[in-house]
C-alpha cells in the first residue's frame, strides 16, 4: 500500500484534518492581520515606535514553536482548549511579516504623492484610506501571504498539544515509523501552502500599482 | 500702489499700512516670517505681500527657501516666528483643511495619485467636498478642455500619460474647486525644453483669462521673466529684492545681476514676451 492508497482509504479523516488545519491558519491569520495592520500603520506614522514594535515581533519569531506552545499551556482560559492555544501561537508568529510589510508599504508610498494629497486638503484619514493604504496594498498583502505560508507549516506542530490539523498524521506517522502516514499529513499541508501562496500572489499582482 | 520695483520693507509706517489695508487687503501676506528646522535657519525675516490676480514668482537657487515659503502659505509648514495671513486671516487661526482646499497646489511631476484615473485625480477635491456626481463630471470635462487635454484622457492612469500631459492634469486638479489662490512649485521643472515652452505659454494665456493669485516657484530666470508679474529673488533664506520682469533684467542689485549674467543674452525679449 502506498501513500495514495492510504489517503484514499482514509479520505474522510484527511479531509477533516485539512479543514481543521485550514481553520487554524485562517483564524490566526485574520487575528494577526487585525492586530498587525493597524500596528504597522501606527509605527509608520510615529517613527519612534517602529524599533520597539518590530523588535518585539522579531523576538517572538525566535522562540521555537514547540516551546511557545508549551509556555502557553498554563495560561487560564486559553490553556483549557488546545485549539485556542494553537491560534494564539500562530497569531503571534504571523505578526512580524504583517507588521513589517504594512510599515514598509506605507513608508514606501511616494512622499510627493502624500504631500500633494495633504496640500490639497485631504484629512489624515482620507490620506490613509484613499492614498496610503491602496498604494501599500500589494506590499501589505505580500506580508499576509508570507504569514499564511509560515502558518501552514507551523500549524502542523499544533498537533503536538492536541489542537488537531494535519500534524496529527505527521506525529502519528513518526510514532509508528510509517512514511505513508507522515506523508498523508505532509502532502496536503504542502498543497495548502502552495495553493495559498499562488492564490494570494495572484491577488497581490492585481493590487500592485502600475 | 506698491511700485512693483520697490524693495519690501519689513516695517511700514503706521499711516501707510493703514491706508493700504483700506485700499485692498493683500491675498497673501508674510509678516516678518522665519522658519527653522532642527536648529537650521531656513527662512529669516521674510515680509512679502501678494496682491489679488498677480503672479508672484519666487526665484532662487536650491536651498534659498522658496519652496519653504510656498509651503507656509497652505500650512504644510508653520512659521517658527512671524505670521502668514491668507485673505486677511492669520494661518494659525484658520481651519487647515478648509484653507488647503481653497488653495490650488501644483508640484513638480504633478504628484498625481498613481492608482486614480485622470478623471478621479481631477475630481478629487470636488469629490471630497461632496459635489453632486454630474456636476463633478461636467467640471472635469471643462477643466480637461481648459488645460488642452481631450475628454478621452479622463479614463487613463497617470503612467499612461506623457510628462507634459501629467503636468496639465496636475494644473487641472489644482483648479478643480476654482480656488482663488494657486501655488506652483517648479511645475514645469521636469519637462523637456519644448514641452516646457508650450506649457509656459499656455499657462500664461490661461492666467490672462483666470486672474488667479499665483505664487510660482522656479530657479529658471527665463521662466520667471516670462510668467511673473513680479519676481521675488531669494538667497540663503532671505528675500533679496522684489522687481517687475523688465526691471529685473536692468537691475543693479548684485544678486539679480548675477542671475542675469548666468542666463546670458536674450532675456529682455523673454521679459517682454511675458508682458505682452
Amino acid at each position: 500500500m502506498n501513500v495514495f492508497h492510504f489517503i484514499v482509504l482514509n479520505h474522510e479523516q484527511v479531509l477533516e484534518l485539512t479543514l481543521e488545519h485550514l481553520w487554524l491558519v485562517a483564524i490566526s491569520t485574520l487575528f494577526a492581520a487585525l492586530i498587525g495592520i493597524p500596528l504597522g500603520i501606527a509605527i509608520a506614522r510615529r517613527p519612534g515606535w517602529n524599533k520597539p514594535v518590530l523588535g518585539g515581533a522579531n523576538i517572538i519569531q525566535t522562540i521555537p514553536s514547540l516551546a511557545l506552545f508549551g509556555f502557553l499551556l498554563p495560561m487560564p482560559w486559553l490553556g483549557e482548549r488546545a485549539d485556542r492555544l494553537a491560534i494564539l501561537a500562530l497569531t503571534l508568529y504571523a505578526l512580524l511579516p504583517i507588521i513589517r510589510n504594512t510599515y514598509t508599504g506605507i513608508r514606501g508610498v511616494d512622499p510627493a504623492v502624500v504631500e500633494a494629497g495633504r496640500g490639497m486638503g485631504l484629512t489624515e484619514s482620507q490620506l490613509l484610506f484613499q492614498v496610503q493604504l491602496p498604494l501599500a496594498g500589494s506590499v501589505i498583502l505580500s506580508g499576509v501571504r508570507v504569514a499564511v505560508v509560515i502558518s501552514v507549516g507551523l500549524a502542523t506542530i499544533a498537533a503536538a498539544i492536541g489542537a488537531g490539523g494535519l500534524g496529527e498524521f505527521i506525529f502519528r506517522g513518526l510514532a509508528m515509523v510509517d512514511d505513508k502516514v507522515i506523508l498523508a499529513g505532509a502532502i496536503p499541508a504542502a498543497i495548502l501552502a502552495l495553493g495559498a501562496d499562488f492564490g494570494l500572489g495572484w491577488v497581490e499582482r492585481r493590487l500592485r500599482p502600475q | 500702489m506698491f511700485g512693483a520695483g520697490s524693495r519690501v520693507q519689513p516695517a511700514k509706517s503706521g499711516m501707510l499700512a493703514q491706508m493700504q489695508s483700506q485700499v485692498a487687503t493683500p491675498v497673501i501676506e508674510f509678516r516678518d516670517v522665519s522658519y527653522s528646522v532642527e536648529g537650521t535657519q531656513v527662512l529669516s525675516g521674510l515680509s512679502l505681500q501678494v496682491e489679488r490676480g498677480e503672479t508672484l514668482v519666487l526665484l532662487g537657487r536650491s536651498g534659498s527657501g522658496k519652496t519653504t515659503t510656498l509651503k507656509l502659505v497652505n500650512r504644510l509648514l508653520s512659521p517658527t516666528a512671524g505670521e502668514v495671513r491668507v485673505r486677511g486671516v492669520a494661518n494659525a487661526e484658520s481651519d487647515v483643511i478648509r484653507l488647503r482646499r481653497s488653495i490650488g497646489y501644483v508640484i513638480q511631476d504633478a504628484g498625481l495619485f498613481p492608482h486614480y484615473t485622470v478623471e478621479r485625480n481631477v475630481g478629487l477635491v470636488p469629490r471630497i467636498e461632496a459635489w453632486p456626481e454630474d456636476r463633478i463630471r461636467t467640471r472635469v470635462e471643462e477643466l480637461l478642455r481648459l488645460v488642452g487635454l481631450t475628454p478621452e484622457m479622463a479614463a487613463r492612469f497617470p503612467h499612461q500619460l506623457s510628462g507634459g500631459q501629467r503636468q496639465r492634469v496636475g494644473v487641472a486638479r489644482a483648479l478643480a474647486a476654482d480656488p482663488e489662490i494657486l501655488l506652483m512649485d517648479e511645475p514645469f521643472g521636469a519637462l523637456d525644453p519644448l514641452t516646457r515652452d508650450e506649457l509656459q505659454s499656455e499657462f500664461h494665456s490661461l492666467q490672462q483669462r483666470l486672474h488667479k493669485t499665483v505664487v510660482f516657484v522656479t530657479h529658471d530666470l527665463r521662466e520667471a521673466l516670462r510668467l511673473g508679474s513680479r519676481i521675488a529673488l531669494m538667497e540663503a533664506g532671505r528675500l533679496v529684492t522684489v522687481l517687475a520682469p523688465q526691471e529685473f533684467v536692468r537691475s543693479s542689485d548684485p544678486w539679480a545681476a548675477a542671475y542675469v549674467r548666468a542666463f546670458g543674452d536674450g532675456l529682455e525679449s523673454a521679459a517682454n514676451r511675458g508682458a505682452s
